[in-house]
């Protein structure tokens, strides 16, 4: 009699975890339910902003500590002619344009990038996969662009253009005022003390330290400031967030 | 007589205990499924701050000529059709580490794991506080989990042990106060593989590391972090199998009721 029910229950229980997993698979599908898992997102913001200072640093390491090779990922080399052409001139004909919520929107090239004060860096590049390389990051600080081309009070988000197309659709990332003046956002042109490789994000590449790698977007062209992320894109914010259901805030 | 009636019939579980036993059932498996398809997207494992894929891992899943295979440290053992290469519902070869039926979703999304995982994260962690707390509130833990120093004693131990083999031992100690085996794993797991979860798993975000950098660095890093939360991860399902089979042998519908319902406290209480 137990022998028999016990096969019962243990049968119930396959037939449990079958429909569990069915049944999981539905939910995944559900718009309402994925509403309430995304909530996670806000709980993890609104707490790890509260955890610490907002200007709080991501952690420095020594040149000892570099990862032999700092992995690429994502797109290694936009394919089109137009950036292959710059590339094989140096990207002398590179221009970073600030365009949108600025009293002056201006471009600059990459010499009038290295004219100003840099920002060397060793830090940990975690990607969304699970990987880190660590990494010596040398760029403009954000915050000294975002001063010359004076920010409006009515400015909320940055919204970087990039120069690569993934699945046919151009590759943009967005970050808030926070991280856009924190001291460690940079757009990098440097990598390991070298010119920055093609496959990391040549010329210039934002680093945004204390979020995951698809943050840090590659190819930059352009930063849009914006009072609202809703007119970019699908309006998610960035291209994985569009495409796929990535969070916005990357900071977990 | 009245007093004595009360005591006697004093449910065997605790509430909170029961509630919580079962939200965190459900989170672990939530969690557990969810977290392998998190590590699909990257099923690599390695010790110290950074690692990649040029870099050695210790722990790799992998396929490569149609054969799946499991790869720890120089050992390589093959695992075709469970582990880097099998076949979907459909018939179809797919070369992720865990297959579908151990991932939450069923296929490869790993922003949609990640949803669930930290959705459940947030459950698991504020339950396993509430628990904590409440179970010292209502002596829980001084009560039942609380180890006198005979059952220490090496040969209180291995005799427990010995009866958790023994199929009409286990029978017969059925709801009976826990054993030093049982007080063992129960602590192990709610005060060491619990808390080592949340906290392996805080010190993988960028954004607790520039919080809590010390964190990342008693871990030994953010891979080794990532090595841990995984070996943790097994060793709590290690725990539910063995907790599932000895709830099978010691009388599956009493001890599953008596953990909904709340059962009866056997022979005189306290």
């Amino acid at each position: 009699m137990t022998i028999i029910t016990r096969r019962k229950l243990i049968t119930g229980a396959a037939i449990g975890a079958g429909s569990l997993l069915s049944g999981c698979d539905a939910l995944n599908r559900n718009p309402a339910f994925q509403d309430i898992l995304a909530s996670a997102e806000t709980a993890n913001f609104t707490v790890q902003h509260a955890l610490g200072d907002r200007m709080q640093l991501a952690r420095e390491y020594d040149v000892a500590d570099l990862s032999p090779k700092f992995r690429a990922n994502g797109t290694r080399a936009p394919g089109d002619a137009e950036y292959a052409a710059s590339a094989a001139q140096g990207f002398a004909n590179w221009r970073l344009r600030l365009t949108g919520l600025f009293e002056k929107p201006q471009q600059f090239g990459l010499e009038a990038i290295g004219s100003l004060p840099q920002r060397t860096q060793i830090t940990r590049h975690d990607c969304v996969e699970g990987w880190s390389a660590i990494g010596q990051w040398t760029g403009v600080p954000l915050k000294i662009l975002l001063d010359l081309a004076q920010l409006k009070n009515s400015a909320q988000f940055l919204v970087f253009h990039c120069a690569d197309r993934l699945g046919g659709r151009p590759y943009y990332e967005s970050i808030d005022l926070l991280d856009g003046f924190h001291p460690q956002t940079i757009l990098a042109h440097r990598l390991n003390g070298e010119p920055l490789p093609i496959e990391n994000g040549a010329p210039l590449r934002l680093r945004v330290e204390r979020q995951l790698g698809y943050k840090h977007a590659k190819y930059v062209t352009g930063i849009e400031a914006v009072a609202s992320l809703a007119g970019i894109g699908e309006g998610k914010g960035g291209y994985w967030q569009d495409v796929a259901n990535y969070e916005w805030y990357a900071g977990i | 007589m009245l007093k004595d009636a009360i005591i006697l019939t004093k449910p065997r579980h605790h509430m909170v205990t029961r509630l919580w036993h079962w939200i965190n059932a459900l989170c672990l498996i939530v969690l557990l499924m969810s977290g392998l398809t998190i590590f699909n997207a990257h099923p690599r494992l390695y010790w110290g701050e950074y690692g990649a894929n040029d870099d050695y891992a210790w722990m790799a899943v992998g396929s490569s000529q149609a054969m799946g295979y499991l790869r720890l440290g120089e050992l390589r053992i093959e695992t075709t059709g469970t582990l880097g290469n099998w076949q979907d519902s459909d018939g179809k070869t797919r070369t992720w580490a865990f297959p579908g039926w151990a991932t939450i979703p069923s296929t490869y999304s790993l922003a949609d794991g990640r949803r669930w995982h930290f959705f459940f994260a947030w459950i698991f962690s504020v339950g396993l506080a509430l628990f904590m707390v409440a179970s010292l509130w209502n002596r829980h833990i001084q009560r039942d989990l609380h180890m006198p120093r005979e059952q220490w004693r090496p040969s209180n131990i291995w005799r427990s042990f010995r009866n958790h083999l023994d199929l009409r031992a286990i029978r017969q100690s059925a709801g009976e106060d826990y054993n030093s085996i049982q007080k063992l794993s129960y602590i192990g797991v709610t005060f060491i593989l619990l808390p080592l979860m949340i906290f392996t798993g805080l010190a993988m975000s960028p954004g607790m590391d520039a919080n809590w950098p010390f964190l990342t660095e008693i871990l030994g890093g953010r891979q080794s972090a990532r090595s841990l939360h995984f070996i943790a991860a097994f060793l709590l399902l290690l725990f539910f199998l063995v907790h599932i089979v000895m709830v099978l042998l010691s009388g599956p519908f009493r001890q599953t009721w008596s953990m909904i319902s709340g059962g009866k406290k056997e022979g005189p209480a306290e």
